[in-house]
């Protein structure tokens, strides 16, 4: 332990296997080659949008398992969540899946929050098998959060599109002799981050908010284990978006440091040129997707050996939005590290 | 913004010309002056109800922004699109009671305006009338 | 010429709120409620007629025509029953297009389902 919510693992757990679903707008956009499985119907045969997410969601931990060849009895425990009121996303997915499940809720920042959690009791020994996953969907975000999918209310530019998309990571304890596609990929460390409120009121502009909460965790994290942005080969943040991106970048100059391979999954799954998607990809599944269908292929192929993925949540709600509050932001991180044990250069 | 307001003058303009192509046929068919008027206004909110209905309003609406918004087949899209939208949660307490979620505040300022300007009126008249 | 008039002012008024919704932070249901109460002002002032005359629908159509009509209904209920009046005039003169909403709406949840924006 370096730091306060800073973990580096000794025994970094692995990666055995992801599984990611996406929309329409994901299958158009530029991650499109690294989805599992890419749906037309958007509504998933189901009798409403929520329930069309927990489809998706439930798709997303069949492939990981059918992928890790598991069943679901094998898993010591699901962690996840999503963006619908009470975790309901998630919680109808696990219906009749025969592992224990433990419900998250970080907004967007919920996937780096339960990989985090699920490599921690992976590494101290209590799970042998862990899963964490994510989900969200643009309807059932738009008829909750903000207006009927039929209203002609503009967006306006800084507002982003929340990703119709499920990613389900399954853990695994580090060693040799496991099977895996591709060089290995491990969980070297996690950071669990602070609240930030950095006094932002515009609910149509979350990634202003964030970037603090972002910049935060990820000196924080590099504070207590020595790295430096230049010895990573990327740091993915989840959906700061367009304008989000910029305002971390420029924070980070504050305090002296380069964010040079800094990217944005919420910028990476779409292509805003082409999509009209305002200032990019949002929600619980747009760093869950990201993870799943760019940047675990990316580890293994060798494209990165050391990343980091820092998930961004926004935690107002809808009346403390109403109710004239600022946004709250936490950002949680996972640091993912391609190689045989994980650990080379690694934990102190 | 140039192209923001040349998409909203350009849609807007044209529903409103689709109405006083509607109020002139109406006009000439030997309906009153007021008749016309109300006429119209239904017949651009049972259109504007359609096309919400198939998907196509905020479609238009994506491009069109205030031009899409202001006339009162935007009014009409606040109304219908939640009752689409909220039948799933049951057509009392879902799609009936959200039609009012945008178009209530519109219809209690709109009333209390309206009543004010006519108490104000009925104080006003005996000076004014005369 | 009526044509040209309806198409000029509905869209010059589409495009002011255009201009509201880019430069101030103002919600699409907040410019559609001030449209309304500044409809009922500007025909309370007398300055909203006038652009009927010459617009037409252009003047009727956009939600500034809504006050105004609720306006003129509050003033001719006045002149008909007195102060009753001013709480009668306004939703009785606007009743045919309300209740042709409402009528849509639950005809159009009857028949039309939810569509994915995408």
């Amino acid at each position: 332990m370096s730091g306060r919510g800073v973990l580096c693992f000794s025994r970094p757990p692995r990666v055995a296997a992801a599984g990611c679903v996406g929309g329409r707008k994901e299958a158009e956009g530029p991650l499109a080659e690294g989805f599992d499985a890419l749906v037309e119907d958007t509504r998933c045969g189901q009798p409403s949008w929520e329930l069309a997410e927990s489809a998706l969601a439930r798709r997303a931990l069949d492939i990981a398992l059918e992928k890790a060849r598991l069943a679901p009895e094998n898993l010591d425990a699901a962690l996840g969540g999503d963006l619908q009121n009470q975790c309901t996303a998630l919680a109808y997915a696990m219906r009749g899946v025969n592992a224990p499940f433990v419900g998250l809720y970080n907004a967007c920042a919920t996937m780096a929050q339960g990989l985090g959690l699920a490599a921690a009791l992976v590494s101290g020994g209590f799970l042998h098998r862990a899963a964490a996953l994510a989900s969200s969907h643009f309807c059932a975000a738009e008829r909750q959060f903000r207006t009927p999918l039929g209203y002609g209310g503009k967006r306006t530019p800084t507002a982003q599109w929340t990703v119709t998309g499920a990613g389900a990571v399954v853990l695994a304890p580090g060693g040799p002799g496991l099977p895996a596609d591709g060089a290995p990929v491990h969980i070297a460390g996690a950071a669990f981050g602070r609240v930030v409120d950095a006094g932002v009121t515009d609910i149509t502009n979350m990634g202003a908010a964030m970037a603090p909460a972002a910049w935060d965790t990820i000196a924080r994290y590099l504070a207590a284990t020595g790295r430096t942005p230049a010895g990573l080969d990327a740091i993915f943040t989840g959906d700061l978006g367009l304008v989000g991106s910029r305002l971390l970048v420029r924070l980070a100059q504050l305090d002296g440091a380069a964010l040079e391979n800094h990217r944005d999954c919420g910028l990476l799954i779409y292509d805003r040129t082409r999509q009209a998607v305002g200032a990019g990809g949002s929600g619980a599944g747009c760093s869950a997707c990201a993870l799943c269908a760019h940047i675990l292929p990316g580890l293994a192929a060798g494209r990165w050996r050391r990343v980091l993925l820092v998930s961004t949540g926004a935690l107002m709600s809808q009346l403390t939005a109403q109710q004239g509050q600022s946004i709250p932001a936490v950002a949680h991180l996972v640091e993912l590290a391609a190689g045989t044990s994980g650990q080379e250069g690694g934990s102190q | 913004m140039g192209r923001d307001c040349a998409w909203a003058f350009a849609v807007g303009g044209g529903i409103c010309r689709l109405g006083e192509a509607l109020r002139t046929g109406y006009l000439a068919a030997g309906h009153t002056l007021t008749d016309a008027a109300a006429l119209t206004s239904v017949t651009l909110v049972a259109l504007s109800a359609a096309a919400t209905a198939l998907g196509w309003y905020q479609k238009l609406a994506a491009r069109a922004g205030a031009g899409t918004l202001v006339p009162i087949t935007g009014f009409a899209n606040a109304v219908v699109s939640p009752a689409i939208e909220f039948k799933a949660e049951g057509l009392v307490t879902g799609a009936a009671a959200r039609m009012f979620t945008i178009a209530g505040p519109v219809l209690v300022y709109g009333a209390v305006a309206s009543a004010l300007w006519g108490a104000v009126w009925y104080l006003l008249r005996p000076w004014v009338a005369a | 010429m009526n044509f040209l008039w309806a198409f000029v002012v509905g869209g010059a008024l589409c495009a002011a709120g255009q201009l509201l919704l880019d430069l101030t932070a103002l919600t699409p249901a907040r410019i559609l409620t001030g449209y309304v109460v500044a409809g009922v002002a500007l025909s309370a002032a007398g300055l909203y007629q006038p652009l009927v005359d010459l617009a037409g629908a252009g003047a009727t159509v956009p939600l500034l025509g809504f006050g105004h009509l609720l306006a003129q209904g509050a003033v001719d209920a006045v002149e008909r029953r007195g102060l009753l009046g001013a709480l009668t005039g306004g939703l009785s003169a606007a009743s045919a297009g309300v209740t042709a909403c409402l009528a849509c709406g639950l005809l159009a949840a009857l028949l039309a389902d939810s569509r994915d924006q995408n």
